[in-house]
Order: structure tokens, then C-alpha cells, then sequence
């Protein structure tokens, strides 16, 4: 099984290097929306790193749901995904690798947006980097868990543009407290003071990778 | 069926105007609050049938998933229904009481927010159902939804929080004593919350018998299709 999930992973990851597509909209998307978010709220200057947990999450999160619809959107297209679903891989393995490879591409995007919002905001994020690894990755693994398992399911649906945000967003809630809270937790003073949120954003993660794992075949068998 | 057709409304009716009366006549004016403290008694019951119906949801769809069983499909879908509409209840009757009380319509308190997310995640729920039709994957997809929805209410209820909250805890107050001090209030409260639930068994009831109908008339129109089809 963990064979099967590095196969899908590793075709997800060579499709995305060779058309670079979801990682060209990855950076543009996540730049203008980090631009969008400091024009709108438009801080003053000692105010702004006040403003930077919740820029990186709110941009985060609206750059993910686009990136994650487009890995299904690929699978659609030729009826990819009728094909790997007739190959010998349990669908929780086919989740585990679609899941991986959603939290590589999320982990790129992530690497992208902190380094601007912190040029943006005027926050210094290389002191408190290693916490920071932490929060981002913890979140960025809960809203690959549940994305992934949306975006099945939103690919089918009528109205899957509207339907994927509609579906995600309030069950994503979690992922946006934590993860804005243990970053300005870990900003102000390290991870022993994000302990709250952090293990919000634990829970998350366990729960939904469970129940990922455990209900994908009901998304995808036909 | 019979039950539900003949007992029920009129147990339901019955009592909820019971409830009301204890609520209106009976029970003792709120001391700090006044008059507008007896929505209360209407708030709470709602938010008991919401969680009841989205624990409802849950079960169902587990049900479905496992067993394929088109019965719970259809609890499912009622309950939803039911469950966001006394969710919308307890967004406007909570309001009504905030807005003399604290001073504001709305507070991103966490009780607060957590509502309105579930009411979000349920809608969500009912939209899927909307677009997707009668479809026999919509039906799996919106199982799935129904089952991650209560597993996240947990851990909703535990990131709210990390916000700053002000709503009362009425049952247990945080010195461990019951915010209801004149026996009234809790009896009040307690018929108020049955009439609640039997209206909401009764909605469920009604809005599963609509389903199936709506189900049975889609196969003869199958049917019917299929046969001019043959003959022609």
C-alpha cells in the first residue's frame, strides 16, 4: 500500500513539475491575494505585523482550495481517474498519495507566502522559523486532508467551483483558528505558548486523515 | 406511520403550548435581565434539537454508507433539513435576546461562532443534495459530508475557545451552580425542550415521507419513460 501511495505521489509531483501549472497559480494567486489582503486592510506600520498571522492563513487557504480542485480537475480530464481507480490500488492508498502530493505543492506555496507577507508586514520570521516550520506544516497537513477528500467529491458535483469553498470553508474553521493563533503565539515567544492551538491543530489532523483514509472509497467507487 | 399521523401533531401541538404558557404566564421574570430573559426558554430547546438532528445526520449516514440502506438515506436528508432549520431558530432568536442584553446584535463569541459554522457546514450539506439531484453518488458524497460535519464538531467547539467568549453558561455556571434558580425556570425549560423534540420528530417524520414519495414518483416516471421508449 505505502508502494501504491508513493506511485500516485510521485506521478502527481512529475505531471506538476513538468506544466508547473498549479505552482504558476500557486505564486501569482498567493502573491496578489497577500497584495489584496494588505491594500484592504491597509495597517499602519507598527500595526502590520499584528496583521500577519491572519494574512498568511486567509491567503493560504484561498490558494490551497484553487490548487487542490485543479489536481482533480487533471485526473477528470481523459477520465484519468477512471483508470487509476481500474488499477490494482486501494483507494485509501490512492488518498494517502493524492494526499502527500497536496501537501508538497501546499508546503511550495507556503514557503512562498510567509517570506512575502513577512516583507510586507515587517515581521521578523527568521527568529522564530523552526516553530513556524511547525505550525505551517501541522495546518497545511489538516487542510490537505479534508481538501483532498472535498475535491473528489466537488469535481463531480454540479457547481464545483461553488461547491468546493462552500463545503470546506466552515469545516476548515479549526485549521484557521490554530493555525492563526499558534502563529502568533510562536512569533511572540516560541511553541511552548502556542500548546493550545497546536494541539487543536493535532486533532485535526489525526481525525481527518482517519477518516480520509476511511471514507475515500465511498467517494471515488462508482 | 400511524403514530406519526394521528398522535403525534396533536402531542406535539399540545405541549408546545403548554411550553408556552409556562413561559408566558408561569415562570417567574428574570431578575437582572426582565422580560426578554423567557426567549430563553425557546433558544435553548432549538439549539438541543439542532445537535440532535445533526447527531441524527451522523448516524444515518453511517448507516447508509455501511448497509446501503435507502431508509437512512432519507433520515439523513430530513434531519439535515430539520437540524438548519432550528439552527437558523436559534441565529435569530439568540440575537433578539443580545441585541437589549449585550448591547449588539451579534459577537464572535465562541457559542456564537460555533453555530454559525455548523449552520454553514449543514447548508453546505442541503446545497450538495440541491445540485447534485437524485443521483445515487450524491447521495454518498453527502453521507461523507454528514460523518466528517460531526467529527469536526469537536474540534470546532474546542478552536472556538482560543477566541474571547461572553455568552452565559446557564445549566452549570462556572462556580459549578445552575443559573436557574426558581424551580419554574428549570421546568420551564424541560417542557419546553420535550414539546421541542417532538415537534422536531414530527418534522423529520413528515419530511422522510416526502422523500420516499418524491423517490417512488421518480421510478415511475423511469418507468413510464422506459415504456414509450420500448414502444416507440
Amino acid at each position: 500500500m505505502i508502494r501504491d501511495a508513493i506511485t500516485i505521489v510521485s506521478k502527481d509531483l512529475r505531471i506538476e513539475w513538468r506544466t508547473k501549472e498549479s505552482l504558476a497559480s500557486f505564486v501569482v494567486l498567493g502573491v496578489l491575494l497577500v497584495v489584496v489582503f494588505t491594500v484592504a486592510l491597509d495597517p499602519p506600520p507598527d500595526a502590520a505585523p499584528m496583521l500577519a498571522p491572519s494574512v498568511v492563513w486567509a491567503t493560504f487557504v484561498f490558494t490551497g482550495l484553487l490548487g487542490v480542485q485543479r489536481g482533480f480537475v487533471l485526473e477528470r480530464e481523459n477520465d484519468c481517474l477512471a483508470a487509476v481507480l481500474a488499477s490494482p490500488i486501494d483507494p485509501a492508498a490512492l488518498y494517502v498519495g493524492k494526499l502527500v502530493a497536496n501537501v508538497v505543492l501546499l508546503a511550495v506555496m507556503q514557503a512562498l507566502v510567509v517570506p512575502l507577507v513577512a516583507v510586507f508586514l515587517h515581521v521578523d520570521v527568521a527568529r522564530a522559523l523552526p516553530g513556524l516550520a511547525v505550525v505551517l506544516l501541522l495546518g497545511n497537513v489538516g487542510f490537505a486532508a479534508l481538501a483532498t477528500l472535498f475535491a473528489a467529491i466537488a469535481v463531480r458535483a454540479r457547481a464545483r467551483e461553488v461547491m468546493l469553498p462552500v463545503l470546506l470553508l466552515p469545516l476548515l474553521v479549526p485549521v484557521l483558528i490554530g493555525g492563526v493563533k499558534a502563529t502568533q503565539a510562536v512569533l511572540h515567544g516560541g511553541l511552548g505558548a502556542a500548546q493550545d492551538a497546536l494541539s487543536v491543530l493535532c486533532a485535526f489532523d489525526v481525525v481527518f486523515v482517519v477518516a480520509g483514509v476511511l471514507l475515500f472509497e465511498h467517494v471515488v467507487r462508482d | 406511520m400511524r403514530f406519526t399521523d394521528t398522535i403525534l401533531p396533536w402531542l406535539a401541538g399540545a405541549l408546545m403550548l403548554v411550553s408556552l404558557w409556562l413561559i408566558f404566564m408561569v415562570v417567574p421574570t428574570e431578575a437582572s435581565m426582565g422580560f426578554v430573559q423567557r426567549i430563553f426558554y425557546f433558544h435553548v430547546p432549538c439549539a438541543w434539537a439542532t445537535f440532535l438532528c445533526f447527531f441524527i445526520v451522523a448516524g444515518a449516514s453511517g448507516v447508509y454508507l455501511w448497509k446501503g440502506s435507502k431508509a437512512a438515506d432519507r433520515l439523513a436528508i430530513a434531519s439535515a433539513e430539520v437540524g438548519v432549520m432550528f439552527c437558523t431558530l436559534v441565529l435569530v432568536t439568540g440575537p433578539i435576546w443580545a441585541r437589549p442584553i449585550w448591547g449588539v446584535w451579534w459577537t464572535w463569541d465562541p457559542r456564537l461562532t460555533m453555530t454559525l459554522i455548523l449552520w454553514a457546514i449543514y447548508a453546505g450539506y442541503i446545497m450538495l443534495r440541491a445540485f447534485g439531484g437524485e443521483d445515487e453518488a450524491v447521495a454518498r458524497y453527502a453521507a461523507v459530508l454528514g460523518i466528517i460535519g460531526v467529527l469536526d464538531i469537536p474540534i470546532i467547539r474546542v478552536s472556538v475557545r482560543l477566541l474571547q467568549g461572553i455568552h452565559p453558561a446557564v445549566l452549570t455556571t462556572k462556580e459549578g451552580e445552575s443559573g436557574l434558580v426558581d424551580p419554574w425556570m428549570k421546568i420551564t425549560l424541560y417542557v419546553s425542550a420535550v414539546a421541542m423534540m417532538l415537534v422536531t420528530w414530527w418534522l423529520i417524520a413528515l419530511r422522510v415521507r416526502a422523500e420516499r414519495m418524491s423517490g417512488e414518483v421518480a421510478e415511475l416516471r423511469r418507468a413510464v419513460e422506459a415504456r414509450e421508449g420500448a414502444s416507440a
